[in-house]
């Protein structure tokens, strides 16, 4: 890279990335479930994926009972200190609460569930759930992420033997390296790991399924399987330059901020960011914070096409991210390294019969903004190879594989599937709903099968 | 132009608000303070025989997160020497001539023990005095407070040793820990007493820590009833009050208090009688300052509805209390959901399917919940109106024309001419007759 943003001191950055939704304090958090309406079949339960009985954890609070608030909601959430800080509350249970409708604020479900989670963990996680005994069946899970978690946590309560398999260094996917550290750090991540842990889940890490072990003998070593692995790599732009220093995908940068010192992450000066969704939000706001001096998001269509939440836009313009909508990226200039982006102004054609606008380059609209850095954030790639190299299991024409809706089977009967894989990306909430409920599946699949035996 | 001088018992105050004889009237600094921030009178803190107080005396009752809901207290009357008292009391009347000062007197029961106590008080300059009779705790078992209150002969024997020397008006503070207020309240009339003061504060136990298994307050790890005082004791004192203002054998004048907050709680005790409010728990809670809104409150309320004098209004909602067999049977009414304002949170639903008469429907309706009152089973007993946490949302509507109506009195009478027995049969008979169905 040509021009690396000055690092920072190490009391600046903990500023850059400390908390957006600090915790509430104990007197607060009773204030604020004090304010629940206590709904009967609550709107808020029904918008959680994972239906949390959201209303109920939040009575217990106001009686003072923070364990059985904490049950509550472990019965339909396995990854519920990630869901607190990292789910789009403002879409999913806040955005549902009666308050909104009664013109008031929602109640701050997230940082509630925030509170009754971080409580527990500092109680030490006393047990909530009685274990079954060992069954003598063993379920090999592929992924360590929120579905995988979900999914072996329920399992193992039931009685089976629990293996994932993980392929990078430290356990929890995107849950650990993929969240903006603002939102959640990574040792918050690995709390919930060691609750999946403490259950007897074994996690085997730097294990590469198809590399390390092959799937057939993974296949052969468990009598389940379950792929929770999430998305691959950022595609290709597909344009000049784009092998140059400095350019860079969003989910290595965004690792990079999770799992190195920040002062050993470098930033351009001037960072461009391609693509307008939630994650290219995260990528834009990290480069700021890190330091760089002007970050620009580049989208070829208009804010009201660009899937990044509303919160997430704002937030990025409070940091101060300049849009540019309508804006198409043509080449990287640089010699060896990034100099600028030459782009062309858009226009959006008429909706075509799905509804979509086509975006349409203007000619002769064509500029160039001089930056040192581009990050590139135009979504994941399906791990496409790895998982049609699985015996009959089948994929959709996105790459996604295909599962029955309530069993979460593939189309090879042995194999359960869920998360991004399954979905193509959505949030670590639906991840933790597929993992419990393919779990179930599991459950029922091998159950029916030990009848037959009989 | 508002008027919101009062007269209770000849005592004059320029507004109904005055301190109760509790800690915060305990000293000329306090009542002096309480003035300056517009308080139309105080009941100084009762005075009489040597106390000594505990240290640890309040428990709180906190609701859904409200502080204060009710208080309860051992505190005992002033521990300050009588000396002390009758000199600021002096002080404070002479420092405020437009301002009612009442003293709170409490001394063992003879007769001139009592004479001394009134002479040196009527010294003073104060307005009037008021006995202090109903005092739960502590004094009680001294024989004084409450211990006088709870027996009619001895509240008539001891108010006529007040009244047959005093040269001002005399009120007597009754407790609410009686079967029936108006046996001690008719007491106090029969003794000469120019009003009543009602009422003190009610036995309780606050609470019980459930760490080290204290009660609350704890003293030294001991504790004991107190007085319980607060915005949850307003429902008891309104009752109390209306027993004693429409009873006809007392016909005094009534200095209104229990769990007085506000101008709206004032408006309240003054529509079932009171002369005035005494405020106690309130400012206790929040300082002298909130008489400028009871003030604002009353004069803004006073000016929208056309009301000059509180004489006006006093004791207008006193006609209407009447005994259940003198209620409509026929009064239907039953509740309407506002499907504009519902916010779709069902409490109407689960209180009605669970606690009530399972009227209401739960469906689904755009991607949200629709609650809807089966209005033929509906029987109005309006539990979902007020579960319903939205203003005006659900509102009980009255269904019949106005031109039928029997009271359970009425109904019996015609049973009773007509010779039939009231069976249940019978009963069904009638209620059908008028489109009631009782399942």
């Amino acid at each position: 890279m040509k021009n690396i943003a000055p690092k920072l001191q190490a009391d600046q950055y903990e500023r850059n990335f400390s908390d957006l939704h600090p915790p509430f304090t104990q007197n607060a958090a009773t204030t604020e479930a004090f304010r629940c309406l206590y709904c009967y079949d609550s709107p808020c339960m029904k918008a959680c994926p994972t239906h949390i009985d959201i209303s109920t954890f939040i009575k217990k609070i106001s009686t003072g009972n923070l364990l059985g608030s904490a049950k509550t909601i472990y019965q339909s959430n396995w990854v519920p200190l990630t869901c607190a800080k990292a789910c789009p509350v403002d879409v999913l249970c806040e955005g549902a609460c009666v308050y909104n409708t009664k013109g008031e604020d929602p109640i701050q479900i997230g940082r509630l569930q925030r509170f009754v989670i971080e409580n527990y963990f500092e109680k030490g996680m006393p047990t909530l759930f009685e274990q079954l005994p060992k069954n003598g069946k063993s379920v090999g899970i592929v992924g360590s992420g929120p579905a995988g978690l979900a999914c072996g946590a329920e399992l193992a309560l039931l009685g089976y033997a629990v293996n994932i398999y993980e392929a990078n260094k430290i356990p929890g996917g995107l849950n650990t390296w993929g969240i903006a550290p603002y939102k959640m750090r990574r040792e918050d991540s690995l709390k919930e790991v060691e609750l999946v842990k403490s259950f007897g889940v074994d996690i085997k890490t730097e294990v590469m399924i198809g590399k390390t072990v092959k799937v057939d003998d993974l296949l052969k070593q468990h009598d389940a399987v379950f792929l929770g692995v999430g998305l691959g790599e950022s595609p290709q732009l597909s344009i000049k330059g784009e092998e140059l220093s400095g350019v860079v995908g969003a989910l290595d940068f965004i690792e990079k901020v999770k799992t190195e010192n920040w002062t050993n992450v470098n930033v351009g000066k001037r960072v461009a960011v391609i693509g307008a969704g939630n994650t290219s939000i995260d990528a834009a706001t990290e480069a700021k914070r890190l330091g760089a001096e002007q970050v620009y998001i580049i989208y070829r269509r208009s804010d009201v096409e660009m899937s990044a939440y509303e919160f997430e836009y704002q937030l990025a313009k409070k940091d101060g991210i300049v849009f540019h909508f309508l804006t198409s990226p043509k080449q990287i200039i640089g010699k060896d390294s990034v100099e600028g982006i030459e782009c062309v102004k858009m226009k959006l054609a008429e909706p075509d019969i799905r509804g979509r606008r086509k975006p349409i380059p203007i000619p002769g609209s064509e500029f160039t903004i001089h930056v040192d850095m581009v990050i590139k954030a135009i979504g994941q790639e399906t791990k496409s190879n790895f998982l049609s190299s699985i015996p009959n299991v089948t994929l959709d024409e996105e790459g996604c594989v295909i599962v029955d809706q309530t069993s979460y089977q593939t189309t090879n009967a042995k194999i359960f599937a869920g998360g991004d894989c399954i979905n193509g990306g959505k949030e670590v909430v639906n991840a933790a709903y597929d993992g419990k409920k393919a779990a179930q599946g599991i459950h029922a699949f091998l159950s029916d099968q030990s009848k037959g035996e009989k | 132009m508002v008027d919101l001088s009062v007269n209770c018992a000849g005592i004059k105050s320029s507004n109904p608000f005055w301190l109760a004889s509790a800690p915060p009237s305990n000293s000329a600094y306090q009542n002096c303070k309480a003035f300056e921030k517009g308080w139309g009178g105080t009941v100084w803190k009762t005075i009489g025989e040597p106390v000594m107080n505990v240290f640890n005396r309040y428990g709180g009752l906190d609701y859904n997160g409200q502080k204060i809901f009710g208080l309860n207290n051992i505190e005992l009357i002033s521990d300050r020497p009588i000396e002390t008292n009758f000199r600021e009391i002096a002080e404070t009347k002479k420092l405020w001539p437009d301002r009612a000062v009442v003293v709170s007197l409490m001394v063992e029961s003879k007769r001139e023990t009592w004479h001394e106590i009134v002479k040196r008080t009527i010294d003073t300059g104060c307005d009037g005095i008021e006995l202090n009779y109903g005092c739960p705790h502590g004094m009680s078992e001294r024989g004084m407070g409450a211990a006088v209150g709870q027996v009619p002969e001895y509240c008539k024997m001891i108010t006529e040793w007040v009244t047959e020397i005093s040269t001002i008006p005399v009120l007597v503070k009754l407790t609410p820990n009686v079967s029936n207020i108006q046996l001690p309240a008719r007491a106090a009339k029969a003794a000469g007493a120019d009003g009543i003061t009602l009422i003190n504060t009610i036995n309780s136990i606050i609470g019980v820590n459930l760490d080290p298994f204290e009660l609350k307050p704890n003293v030294g790890g001991k504790g004991g009833h107190g007085g319980y005082a607060g915005p949850a004791v307003k429902p008891i004192a309104l009752h109390l009050l209306s027993q004693v203002a429409i009873d006809p054998e007392v016909n005094l004048p009534i200095s209104g208090i229990g769990g007085v907050s506000n101008w709206r709680d004032a408006l309240e005790f003054i529509l079932l009688g009171a002369s005035n409010v005494q405020v106690c728990t309130a400012v206790m809670h929040h300082g002298f300052r909130i008489v400028e809104d009871m003030i604002d409150g009353m004069t803004n309320w006073m000016n929208e509805k056309g009301i000059t004098s509180l004489d006006q209004i006093r004791g207008k909602s006193l006609p209407r209390i009447d005994n259940f067999g003198n209620f409509d049977l026929l009064n239907k009414t039953i509740a309407r959901i506002d499907q504009q304002k519902c916010i779709h949170c069902n409490l109407c639903y689960v209180a009605c399917e669970d606690t009530a008469h399972q009227c209401i429907d739960l469906t689904e309706e755009n991607g949200h919940s629709k609650t809807e009152v089966r209005e033929k089973d509906c029987v109005g007993c309006a539990l979902c109106s007020l579960v319903c946490p939205v203003d005006n949302c659900i509102s009980m509507v009255r269904i019949d024309d106005g031109s039928t109506s029997k009271t359970w009195n009425q109904l019996n009478e015609e049973f009773r001419k007509s010779g039939k027995p009231m069976t249940w049969e019978e009963l069904a008979k009638f209620q059908h007759k008028h489109g009631i169905e009782i399942h």
